[in-house]
């Protein structure tokens, strides 16, 4: 284990270099905070009081943990990987004696525990102090939830390889990003709550994309929407996805490195 | 051998645009057939043009390319199929790349290294020490990368490259865009490691002084094929390279005046300062003739530049 250690620890130092930009970005999701807070709360009041099944305080909850796991997930932020195969950087990552999916693993896994102490905590803590979060019935949720957000930055992480991976034959992945962009806000949970699409929508959100896995099942979880009965499937579906898209980035690695042309000489 | 390749090749299908929507394919080959070997403990030159297939073969020699065709085995082993296992025994330096975390100070990136390699304390505590005696690395290195200069950085790459003990380092363009003391620091480490024998080392470069000062063999490729391998002076006896002697005089030049062995190329400064070229003849002889033949005050041997006799050879390569 020396190996992962001493790459997520460097993961975690390298981000812990950029002080202002956590403070930057964590004033910015406290912001959007309260602006999705706002937003949901009163649709929920229109409604009668609860929305789609989450009450007031787990709706608040919902905001200010999908704020926080914003971060964490980093889906809106590609990695090096793309940028490295572009400029030919890539080299190095390749000769090294070890995998560079496990090397950019661990080290985003250092990112996410960064993360999880700097951006995470604020807004929670932000969301705490000015609405009132929900507190766990189940003290099982809050190991359950830990898990499962390590599983949605696997899924993120993951995913954000495979489209560096693109790099390979595209060259540039922007509008491949861009597309993962919108998806991963738009149908992961992170801007409302996958329950008020259409029912056979979400469920086809659930069963074949790795969305859901990125925030709605850690979400849930945490706001305990349907007890354990539904937060172990949903953690169970995220650590699917864990090994799903993992093994999906050593098969399209292998097919990249095969044709791989080094870019500038 | 520790390096051996026959019939090296690597293709590469290149798209061109005829017409308005057709696109012609057609193969470029970028290593057309090289054939090489390395003996253990060498240090060689692997030099040619701009697009000549240096980067290439080194990418070949390392696994990170497929070859088209052709084997090649380094340090016992063939490179793509055993990429991980090799990258243990070979070090690379890619002048314009980098190996190093940019966002961390250098210390940090050597002890990650240290890991990543799994290179026990003890060597990896000596091999630092002595890089960083050699090259100077004291006063920067826990200065995160993206702050050092290009010679900092460097010298930190070259370090990088040595801490597991790799059998074979591949340097391609050390140099580049080098100042003149960052490149003196370079060239020294490297003539010291040759001198240690222990570490094969293939080097590109378009430094022609970075040849001239360390390398006793030199490859020259162009056109992804060798046309030269041999030594520097091996070299200058193909392309008849010939030494210069420039000589101040009291008296001028008797124009009628010949010496076996040279040819006059110039008479300048009313007949006082004339310029020799020699045609295979010790330079001591043509001098002792001509000081017997009309007073010198001044004199000057030129040896054959290496940028010329590398021109020459690119050129009638082209």
């Amino acid at each position: 284990m020396r190996v992962p250690r001493a790459l997520i620890v460097a993961g975690f130092r390298r981000y812990a270099t950029y002080r202002q930009a956590t403070v930057a970005g964590a004033f910015t999701n406290v912001v959007f905070g309260f602006l999705r807070c706002y937003i949901l709360l009163s649709i929920a009041e229109s409604a009668g009081g609860s929305m789609v099944g989450y009450d007031p305080t787990q709706l608040v909850s919902y905001v200010w943990l999908g704020q926080g796991m914003l971060a964490v997930v980093n889906s809106w932020t590609m990695l090096d990987l793309a940028e490295r195969v572009r400029s030919g950087e890539v080299v190095s990552d390749l000769l090294r004696p070890i995998d560079p999916l496990w090397t950019y693993m661990w080290t985003d896994l250092g990112r996410g525990g960064f993360a999880m102490l700097t951006r995470f905590l604020t807004p929670l803590v932000v969301g705490e102090l000015c609405f009132g979060v929900y507190v766990p019935d189940n003290p099982l949720t809050y190991p359950l939830f830990l898990l499962s957000v390590v599983a949605a930055l696997l899924v993120g992480f993951a995913c954000r390889y495979l489209i560096g991976l693109c790099a390979f034959w595209l060259l540039d992945v922007r509008g491949v990003s861009m597309m993962w962009v919108f998806f991963s806000g738009a149908a992961s949970g992170l801007y409302f709550p996958l329950a008020v699409l259409p029912d056979w929508l979400a469920t086809a959100l659930w069963a074949v994309t790795p969305f859901p896995s990125l925030m709605q099942a850690s979400l849930d979880i945490a706001v305990e929407r349907g007890g354990l009965a539904h937060g172990l499937p949903a953690f169970g579906a995220q650590v699917v996805w864990v090994v799903l898209s993992l093994l999906a980035c050593r098969w399209v690695q292998t097919r990249a490195v095969r044709r791989l042309v080094v870019q500038g000489g | 051998m520790i390096i051996s390749a026959r019939g090296l090749r690597k293709d590469f299908t290149v798209t061109r645009k005829v017409g308005r929507f057709r696109r012609e394919r057609h193969v470029v080959s970028a290593v057309d057939g090289v054939d090489l070997t390395v003996e253990r403990g060498e240090l060689l030159g692997y030099i040619g043009p701009n697009g000549a297939g240096k980067s290439t073969t080194l990418k070949m020699l390392t696994g990170v390319l497929y070859p088209s065709a052709g084997e090649v085995t380094v340090c016992g082993v063939e490179p793509v199929a055993k990429r991980t296992t090799l990258a243990k025994r070979i070090g690379v330096v890619f002048g314009q790349r980098s190996q190093l975390w940019w966002d961390l100070p250098l210390g940090e990136s050597f002890a990650l290294l240290r890991h990543i390699y799994r290179v026990p304390d003890t060597d990896h505590a000596a091999r630092l020490t002595r890089c960083t005696e050699l090259l100077g690395l004291d006063e920067f290195i826990h200065t995160p990368v993206r702050q050092l200069s290009l010679g900092q950085r460097m010298r930190g790459e070259l370090t990088a490259a040595l801490l597991h003990g790799p059998e074979v380092l591949f340097l391609d363009e050390p140099t580049i865009g080098l100042d003149v003391l960052s490149k003196q620091a370079v060239r020294d480490f490297l003539g010291e490691l040759d001198q240690r024998g222990d570490t094969t080392v293939v080097l590109t470069t378009h430094d022609l002084a970075d040849i001239e000062k360390l390398c006793r063999r030199l490859v020259v490729i162009d056109h992804g094929r060798v046309v030269h391998d041999g030594t520097l002076d091996e070299l200058h006896t193909r392309y008849r390279s010939r030494r210069v002697v420039v000589a101040d005089l009291d008296a001028p030049w008797p124009t009628d005046l010949t010496l076996p062995g040279a040819e006059v190329t110039a008479v300048e400064a009313d007949g006082h300062r004339v310029t020799l070229t020699l045609d295979g003849i010790a330079a001591g002889e043509v001098v002792a003739a001509l000081a017997r033949a009309v007073p010198l005050r001044d004199l000057s041997v030129q040896e054959p530049e290496i940028e010329d006799v590398i021109a020459r050879l690119y050129r009638s390569e082209a």
